[in-house]
């Protein structure tokens, strides 16, 4: 078991034939991943990398059988992207694009919420089922098969837990990287409650950032929901400054709320085990593991 | 991107915005111009001389005066030009003031009191939209409302599918206590600021004071507003509002590289791939015993060129005393940017403070070697923990 890609997913790569979703379909492929395609308009009944190009999302859909979407488009035509693929009936929608206008975002958000689809992102680093599937940008091989789940805003973060986990023995089930806009599709709390209901992951780090209140939410919903596993929990940013924009579009700090140590508290009270230095996740989720 | 009110006004004013009218200056001598032409143009007696800096407070830190006449125009305007002028937002150095705004009065006496009220529009993140915030409380400082008496912010959410209805402005207004023509006027208002602020893809609009005037008239009397980096490609007209002379030279010269750089007071700075990372590595500077010197993200393609506009960007910050680099190399190969460190400190010449280099990811032992046999006064770590205790280490030998 894992969450939301494994080996029988069917992925297809919009924006296929660009520069970084050629370079990325091709990684992917490497790792096992089972791309069917890819849609770039105008350029549909060609072959790229050995796979067909169509020219919409739904004859990706209706020919290959796609149910998995990897976005690589522009950030001016990514939102509209996101609509097509969940218009043709895709399950996961995954978009790498960063740098889509806020106003776009809170249109495709609202488009798709009564579509039955997943979106996770945008300016993520996608998602990885260890050892089975990859959807996304992380480099393969710091992933090892496991029992961890990770919720991350963050791309080299992740790839930063991730390797710890490797090394303390642990490894991976899925790594979600929910993306660092102020909207993205699967919040901290929804991807954090898809790891809950996964067998196969035994504890989850949750990497989060300041700004927004997506790692609050979350955090209250594991405690409502009994700690029914240990999650090991980390906020960057405990010396940002208030008011300027770190990166990422969302890592702003607003008020009292959305500070790291705010976060931490409130992860802290719930129950999460809060590391203050991104140095002692893996360290720590051995631990709380070994204590269980 | 932040803009200075009297661009802001300019933008409100072309979707119909009623604001206080006002001419930009740079001299007294322009100001005193600028304020006969503004009487033929409004009528207005007395003249309000606003200093134009990115910050708020200008009035309780002497850069907003009102003028009589036009000799206390060109006096005040004296005054204001080439200040230092301090806010609680300007941090205790203060900001220079280039230019003043010369703006009519608009709290002439009349029929009726001139009250002041408050509105904003931003982005509700937990609710994926736009939400209208609006208070009697106009005039005071925002967060202090939302502190001490919550009930008196009054909120719109607005639903992407239909935009702002009229029924939400009509709401508002009445929220506010308005009648008759200013409740009319109010609605007028604020339908034309949502329609500027949507077409403008603008991030953040605070109106902080609207005025209702003694003649029932509603406008803008300030305006902040703050435009989406990420849309500029739809707005090419809106680039030439940004005013480097309100950012920091280090963050310009950065931005000139693409480099991702926010500069702070501390004394070891960071050079760091990826926006996540990069704060967390700050986090490290912190629990190792040091002070950040600032946010610099790399981005996802470091090479020998990005590194060296990195560090010399951190090298002219005076209070660097040691440069922690940590890079995690996905895409990125380590050996590159083990290469682009040793080759950027080659070309820079003589680096007098000490580094730490971690180098994780791909091919990371290769980079570690690069640097340990490039004879340079660097420090390699491969596990994050090690460049901490290198930081610290590091900044204990320099005390």
């Amino acid at each position: 078991m894992s969450v939301l890609v494994n080996k029988n997913s069917k992925v297809i790569v919009q924006g296929f034939t660009g520069s970084e979703g050629s370079f990325h379909a091709q990684q992917m492929i490497e790792y096992g991943t089972n791309v069917v395609g890819g849609v770039t308009p105008g350029k549909g009944g060609s072959t790229h990398l050995d796979k067909p190009v169509f020219n919409t999302v739904a004859e990706a859909v209706q020919k290959a059988g796609a149910d998995t979407s990897i976005i690589f488009v522009p950030p001016a035509f990514a939102a509209d992207a996101i609509m097509e693929a969940a218009d043709a009936g895709i399950k996961v929608i995954i978009c790498i694009t960063e740098g889509i206008p806020t106003k776009d975002m809170v249109y495709a958000k609202e488009y798709i919420q009564d579509k039955d689809c997943r979106l996770i992102g945008p300016n993520c680093p996608g998602v990885m089922t260890a050892e089975e599937c990859k959807v996304g940008i992380m480099p393969g091989f710091i992933f090892k098969k496991g029992k961890v789940g990770i919720v991350s805003k963050s791309g080299t973060l992740t790839y930063e837990a991730v390797d710890q986990l490797t090394k303390a023995g642990l490894g991976q089930t899925t790594a979600i990287g929910i993306g660092g806009d102020p909207i993205i599709g699967t919040t901290t709390k929804e991807a954090v409650e898809l790891l809950m209901n996964d067998p196969e992951t035994e504890g989850i780090v949750m990497i989060g950032e300041i700004g927004g209140g997506m790692e609050a939410e979350a955090a209250y919903w594991i405690k409502a929901t009994g700690n029914k596993k240990p999650v090991v929990g980390f906020i960057a940013g405990q010396t940002a400054p208030k008011g300027r924009r770190m990166g990422h579009a969302g890592a702003i700090i607003g008020g009292a709320d959305d500070t790291a140590a705010a976060k931490m508290k409130i992860m802290e009270e719930c129950g999460i085990h809060v590391v203050h230095s991104p140095a002692d996740i893996g360290e720590t989720m051995l631990r709380v593991l070994g204590n269980n | 991107m932040n803009i200075h009110e009297y661009q802001a006004k300019d933008i409100l004013k072309s979707y119909g915005v009623r604001i206080q009218e006002g001419i930009v200056v740079d001299t007294p001598a322009q100001a005193v111009e600028a304020a006969r032409e503004l009487s033929n143009q409004t009528g207005t007696k007395w003249y309000v001389v606003k200093a134009q800096i990115h910050a708020g407070g200008r009035g309780k830190g002497g850069g907003v005066k009102l003028a009589k006449n036009l000799d206390e125009v060109r006096e005040k305007s004296k005054d204001i030009i080439g200040m230092q002028l301090i806010t609680h937002q300007t941090g205790p150095e203060g900001k220079k003031v280039n230019k003043v705004l010369i703006a009519e009065d608009v709290y002439y006496p009349g029929a009726s009191e001139p009250k002041e009220y408050y509105i904003s529009i931003l982005l509700d993140r937990g609710k994926a939209c736009n939400v209208i915030m609006a208070s009697t409380e106009g005039g005071m400082d925002i967060e202090e409302v939302a502190e001490h008496t919550p009930e008196k912010i009054i909120k719109e959410w607005i639903d992407p599918r239909v935009g702002l209805q009229q029924f939400q402005a009509r709401k508002l207004a009445f929220a506010l206590g308005l009648e008759g023509e200013a409740h009319k006027e109010m609605v007028k208002f604020i339908n034309a600021l949502y329609k500027a602020y949507v077409e403008t893809d603008s991030s953040m609009f605070e109106i902080n004071p609207v005025l209702k005037t003694s003649d029932n008239k509603i406008l803008a009397v300030d305006a902040k507003v703050n435009l989406d980096d990420n849309s500029m490609f739809r707005h090419k007209d809106f680039v030439a509002l940004r005013d480097l002379n309100e950012e920091d030279a280090l963050e310009v010269e950065a931005s000139s590289n693409d480099l991702n750089y926010v500069k702070l007071d501390g004394n070891v700075g960071c050079m760091v791939n990826g926006a996540g990372l990069a704060m967390a590595t700050m986090d490290i500077i912190k629990l190792s015993g040091g002070e950040p010197a600032n946010f610099l993200d790399v981005g996802g393609g470091a090479n020998a060129k990005t590194v060296e506009a990195g560090f010399r960007i951190i090298l002219k910050d005076p209070n660097v005393k040691a440069i922690l680099i940590n890079i995690f190399g996905g895409i990125v190969r380590c050996d590159r940017v083990a290469n682009g460190v040793v080759e950027a400190y080659k070309n820079i010449g003589e680096i007098r403070v000490p580094i730490i280099v971690r180098l994780q990811g791909t091919n990371a032992e290769e980079g570690a070697r690069i640097i340990d046999e490039s004879g340079l006064k660097v420090f390699s770590a491969v596990l994050l923990k090690d460049a901490a205790a290198k930081v610290k280490e590091v900044l204990a030998s320099i005390d």
